[in-house]
């Protein structure tokens, strides 16, 4: 085991492993320092210096999230100057943009608009100026409005570090900086497999769910954790619902293995079939293969069924009956299937599309 | 295939190790696996090993998917020749003294067949059956074997031939071989295609074994079920689905009850199988869409999706996690477990359960693998089977010190080509799977915008080289036939497939592929072999 470092937060004494960051010590206090740039499980850049804290004999402020502790380090995490420095970066950040949050979807649950709260600002100092970028519309999964844009790279970070699909990164330096794909082109026109990693980890409206806009409110949404319907990973997600409907997609970090909250295009993206008009709402019967199918009831279906089948059990055993439960269904629907087929009907005539 | 051949070599069919160990391993070998359009997320921690950890990467596939770009070797093989090149690296790693044998001494049984029946595959008889050149067979081998720890993915690439249980067994040996089962970050690792595969099979919907896979032909086995289940049980293991399928053309089979699948557009050849279901008596399908199926049955009903109901599903990986229900159902749509009660009521047989946790319960107390799993226990994190107890943590990898079956089997197994290969006639290899934007016969995604936006009608993959000969052009329509039937899709000209070789996905109603595959079986495990046939091409 390697030797704690001790240093003091805010006049508490704290120990943690050498190599933590001071961000890192002051969270396991229990001490908040705003980030925006920094996200777990990427590289840390230092981007946009909302973390900033004062260090005893530092020459300047430092940024906390970068900053590796070292011991006796002192260190404040809620100066003035601290405080003051916060607001400069965020009024900058504000007045840069298009922070509508009027027509925003991310009203309510955006980082910016959480830091002008906490930090108590009423208005930037500086004049509103957007870059006045085009809305990338091109697609139906994702919109970008770069006018909500804070340049903190996580998009890019997430693309390239979680994700792995290296379609995301800056285009041009400085004043004009800009997040994209490749050639500027829009998401459509690139390489991106609309996997939604950069949509979660935006701080900001930049990059929202398409489907969602005008769908409901972030505080007006039910959230429900549950398993992706897709492939056999087996993703933990959170279903979005507004009046019985499925309004977004949301991987979690909190939820762990074995996802760790990142989502597929499938998982995402590939949830509206769920209420598409062409569901199946009420039992068929046909009585000869020529005829049209007529709705029936419940029990007219249950009792249509379940005479045929005594009737060719009796004639032609049991062997003669066979089903098909599914790898799309339940294990407990598996189970009671593959039940009501042994000990039911009485064939172990069952199977499934595992083969497939 | 899958359980079979794991089954047989370790005494259990499943994914051995975790996915999360597959991010911080020393080596990864994916073979038949298109990792990052089937099963992303796993593709994504692939690509993190490799990237971020310095994993190594070896693929073998015939096509150059996304993965050959992490990749340190991509072997090349021709379709349907994977026994071939994994009994190659097997060879070299014997020839040059490079396996684990204190571990294959202590550990495993079969050896001295293996080894004996190895001897012939050299890397240059590999490489006239593979087309994999001998010295990157040589490369990987020692790569392999250098490997402190070496995971094996796979998925249907390997088990969708006439030799698909061999080709599993072959991993197996592989792995045995190295050491590399039984240990954290190795193992041999199915990705399982569809979210509950696994879990339908640990639920026993299989015609032979009970949940937990237990075998109906077991006489102490039947009757703990019989005692549990309060009804006698059949001793004779029951029919595969292909075998259904023939039986229903045969006349043998009267009735079919099908929860879910749609085997008219899933199954090979398909107008085969129309005619078949035809026959039936009774076709009931319960389903959350008017499928290709459905629309032939007798009764169809309409059944809740996974939105709309509680329940768990059992990942690639062996965890069991839950699902929950967030909406309302539509219209009179039923769970599926509701269906089946009123079904089985009607039919005299009672079940009565008033919730999905209740059928949880009942079916954990018969599935010794899931006995100490409960719905609260996975509340916050799914847990990974074998759990035995309500103490017992759950597995993360399994054969860890012992295999299930006790010694860990090798199986010498030989190299036969596929069942149909290319001829005058049908001078191209088609090999079908899915793409990242799709599933399965697509009743979901293609129902669903964005998916369907970003990929909207179903493409063939062709090698620009083959395309100038027979002159068709990027996005064109073509005609693709085999001895069993046409199909038509837009060309997509591209690297990807080699030359000689086509590959089509199976998502689309308008483009059937399943009218060209063949349906010769493996023996064994009885799937289809989907991934060779052998086809031709025109402009259309
Ligand atoms: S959707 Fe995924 S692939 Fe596309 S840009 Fe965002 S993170 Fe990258
Ligand atoms: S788009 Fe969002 S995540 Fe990306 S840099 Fe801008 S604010 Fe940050
Ligand atoms: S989100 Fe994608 S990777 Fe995850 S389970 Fe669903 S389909 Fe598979
Ligand atoms: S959060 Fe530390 S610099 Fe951005």
């Amino acid at each position: 085991m390697e030797k704690k470092v001790t240093l003091t937060i805010d006049g508490q004494e704290v120990s943690v492993n050498p190599g933590q960051t001071v961000l890192e010590a002051a969270r396991s206090l229990g001490i908040y320092i705003p980030t925006l740039c920094h996200y777990a499980n990427t590289t840390n850049v230092g981007a946009c210096r909302v973390c900033v804290v004062e260090v005893e004999n530092a020459r300047s402020l430092v940024a906390s999230c970068c900053m590796p502790v070292s011991p006796g380090m002192v260190v404040r995490t809620n100066t003035p100057a601290v405080r003051a420095a916060q607001k400069m970066i965020i009024e900058l950040l504000w007045s840069s943009g298009d922070h509508n949050c009027l027509t925003c979807e991310q009203n309510g649950a955006c980082e910016l608009q959480n830091l002008i709260y906490w930090l108590k600002i009423d208005k930037p100092r500086f004049p509103i100026e957007p870059p006045g970028h085009a809305l990338d519309e091109s697609n139906t999964m994702i919109t970008r409005d770069l006018n909500k844009c804070v340049l903190c790279g996580r998009c890019i970070r997430a693309c390239n570090e979680i994700q792995v699909n290296e379609v995301l990164d800056f285009s041009m330096r400085g004043s004009y900086a800009k997040v994209g794909p490749a050639f500027d082109t829009d998401y459509i026109d690139s390489s991106c497999v609309f996997c939604g990693e950069c949509l979660q980890v935006c701080p900001t409206g930049a990059i929202t769910f398409k489907q969602a806009k005008f769908a409901g409110r972030p505080w007006e949404l039910e959230k429900v954790r549950t398993t992706c319907a897709y492939c056999g990973v087996g993703c933990q997600m959170d279903l979005y619902i507004k009046d019985n409907k499925i309004v977004k997609v949301m991987g979690n970090r909190e939820y762990g293995q074995p996802n760790e909250g990142s989502l597929c295009v499938k998982g995402r993206f590939a949830m509206d079939f769920v209420s598409h008009p062409d569901r199946l709402k009420k039992p068929l019967i046909r009585a000869n293969k020529k005829e049209d199918f007529k709705e029936v009831s419940w029990d007219e279906a249950f009792k249509f069924i379940g005479d045929k089948l005594k009737a060719i059990k009796t004639e032609y055993g049991a062997d003669s009956v066979a089903g098909l439960a599914s790898a799309r269904c339940t294990n407990e629907e598996n189970y009671l299937f593959q039940k009501f087929m042994r000990a039911g009907v009485g064939t172990n005539n069952v199977d499934h599309c595992a083969r497939l | 295939m899958t359980v079979a051949g794991l089954a047989a070599t370790f005494g259990s069919g499943a994914m051995t190790n975790s996915i999360d160990e597959i991010e911080y391993t020393d080596l990864i070998l994916a073979t038949g696996t298109n990792t990052t359009e089937n099963h992303p997320i796993i593709g994504a921690k692939v690509k993190r090993a490799v990237r971020r950890h310095g994993t190594k990467l070896i693929v073998i596939d015939p096509r150059r998917i996304d993965l050959v770009k992490y990749a340190d070797i991509w072997l090349r093989q021709k379709p349907g020749t994977d026994v071939a090149v994994i009994n190659g690296l097997m060879n070299v790693i014997l020839a040059e003294g490079l396996e684990d044998k204190p571990y294959i001494a202590e550990r495993t049984e079969g050896f001295d067949a293996l080894k004996a029946m190895v001897a012939r595959y050299t890397p240059e008889y590999v490489e006239r059956i593979s087309g994999v050149p001998a010295e990157d067979l040589k490369k990987a081998a020692r790569m392999y074997a250098a490997a402190k720890r070496a995971s094996i993915l796979y998925a249907m690439g390997i088990t969708q031939h006439i030799s698909g249980t061999d080709n599993v067994k072959s991993c197996a040996n592989l792995s045995m071989l190295c050491g590399n089962v039984g240990i954290e970050g190795g193992g041999v690792n199915p990705l399982r295609g569809q979210n509950n595969v696994q879990g339908a099979c640990d639920m026993g919907a299989l015609p032979n074994v009970y949940p937990a896979y237990q075998q109906v032909a077991n006489d102490d086995v039947r009757r703990k079920f019989e005692a549990a289940w309060g009804a006698s049980l059949s001793p004779k293991p029951g029919l595969t689905i292909m075998e259904m399928m023939a039986a229903a053309g045969q006349g043998k089979i009267k009735a079919l009850y099908i929860m879910g699948e749609n085997p008219l557009l899933s199954d090979p050849d398909l107008h085969h199988v129309k005619k078949e279901l035809e026959k039936l008596d009774l076709l009931v399908v319960q389903d959350i869409f008017m499928t290709e199926t459905a629309a032939i049955a007798d009764v169809v009903l309409p059944a809740a999706s996974f939105a709309e109901k509680d329940g768990t599903f059992s990942n690639t990986e062996r965890r069991v996690q839950r699902v929950r229900k967030a909406l309302e159902p539509p219209g009179e749509a039923k769970t599926d477990w509701e269906v089946i009660c009123g079904i089985s009521n009607a039919f005299g047989y009672p079940m009565n359960y008033a919730s999905a946790k209740e059928i949880f319960e009942e079916a954990a107390s018969v599935t010794p693998s899931y006995a100490g799993i409960t719905y609260k226990r996975i509340d916050k994190e799914g847990i990974q089977w074998p759990c035995p107890t309500h103490e017992h943590k759950g597995t993360r990898f399994l054969h860890k010190d012992k295999f299930s079956r006790g010694l860990g089997l090798f199986s010498a197994i030989e190299y036969i080509p596929p069942a149909e290969l290319p001829d005058q006639d049908y001078p191209f290899l088609m090999t079908t799977g899915r793409v990242l934007y799709h599933y399965h016969t697509g009743t979901m995604t293609r129902r669903s915008k964005g998916p369907s936006e970003r990929y909207p009608t179903s493409l063939v993959e062709i090698n620009p080289a083959d395309a100038e000969k027979l002159n068709i052009a990027d996005g064109q329509t073509v005609v693709v036939a085999s001895r069993r039937g046409e199909v038509e899709a837009k060309a997509q000209l591209t690297e990807k497939s080699a030359p000689g070789t086509i590959f089509m996905n199976f998502h689309f109603t308008d483009t059937p592929v399943n009218l060209l595959t063949n349906p010769a079986l493996d023996p064994i495990g009885k799937i289809p072999e989907y991934k060779v046939c052998a086809v031709k091409l025109q402009a259309a």
